[in-house]
């Protein structure tokens, strides 16, 4: 049986962001099945750029409004600067000829890493399942740790 | 004679061992892989991901900050 790898992605900031789903990469391309567990602030990695956020009470829509929307929208979580310090960081790694943070969501998929979303957390913050990408999986404590127990190596991000 | 080259010149963290096993995956056991890349890093990269996967890297070469790697897939 191949070796588990499990992350927890509870960040939604840029640089942890895309260092998790370089971890998910390098670990589905060592052979090891992946599992990342998608809760809090993470959950905005996984959010639709235009998903409508349909009828919600004000508080759930406050925070909707406020949190970025999707990958492209994430802040560092040092040097933002309002947001130009993580448009520096897409420019340089560009130059650097460094994967997007799309891009390697778009790998891991490939790669048959699961993406699992946290049901608590969306339901604090108002997070539909029609406003998260296709293909994600939902669950709660009991699936991550029921993942966890099998794997050899767990990161909390 | 390698029985399938990969290029993952230009690639940075984790596209070079990304791309390897996604070559390695069309081979039969025994075939060799060519990778070639420019990330300084992936000379150990691609040691320790071929352990951990299970292949043997028969020869490593260096040559105008490129670096030719033969893998036999295990």
């Amino acid at each position: 049986m191949a070796d588990k790898t499990t992350i927890i992605v509870f960040s939604g900031d840029l640089d942890k962001a895309m260092a998790s789903f370089i971890i998910a990469n390098g670990a589905a391309a060592m052979g090891s099945e992946v599992t990342m567990f998608f809760t809090f602030w993470g959950l905005n990695i996984l959010r639709k750029e235009n998903a409508a956020p349909g009828k919600k009470p004000w508080m759930e829509r406050l925070f909707g409004a406020m949190m970025p929307k999707g990958p492209e929208r994430l802040g560092l979580s040092k040097l933002n600067m309002g947001g130009l310090g993580a448009k520096m960081m897409k420019w340089a790694m560009r130059r650097k000829n460094v994967s997007t943070l799309p891009q390697l969501i778009e790998m891991a998929r490939e790669q048959g890493v699961k993406l699992v979303a946290c049901t608590m957390s969306m339901d604090v913050l108002g997070i539909r399942p029609e406003e998260l990408i296709d293909g994600v999986d939902f669950g709660g404590v009991a699936a991550y740790l029921g993942e966890a127990y099998d794997a050899k190596l767990n990161l909390f991000i | 004679m390698a029985d399938l080259v990969v290029d993952a010149r230009g690639l940075s963290c984790p596209m070079p061992i990304v791309k390897a096993k996604k070559g390695i995956d069309s081979l039969q056991p025994g075939q060799v892989m060519e990778l070639i890349t420019t990330d300084k890093g992936s000379v150990n990269d691609v040691q320790a991901w071929a352990k951990q996967a299970g292949h043997e890297v028969l020869s490593v070469e260096e040559r105008n900050g490129e670096y030719r790697f033969r893998i036999q897939k295990g």
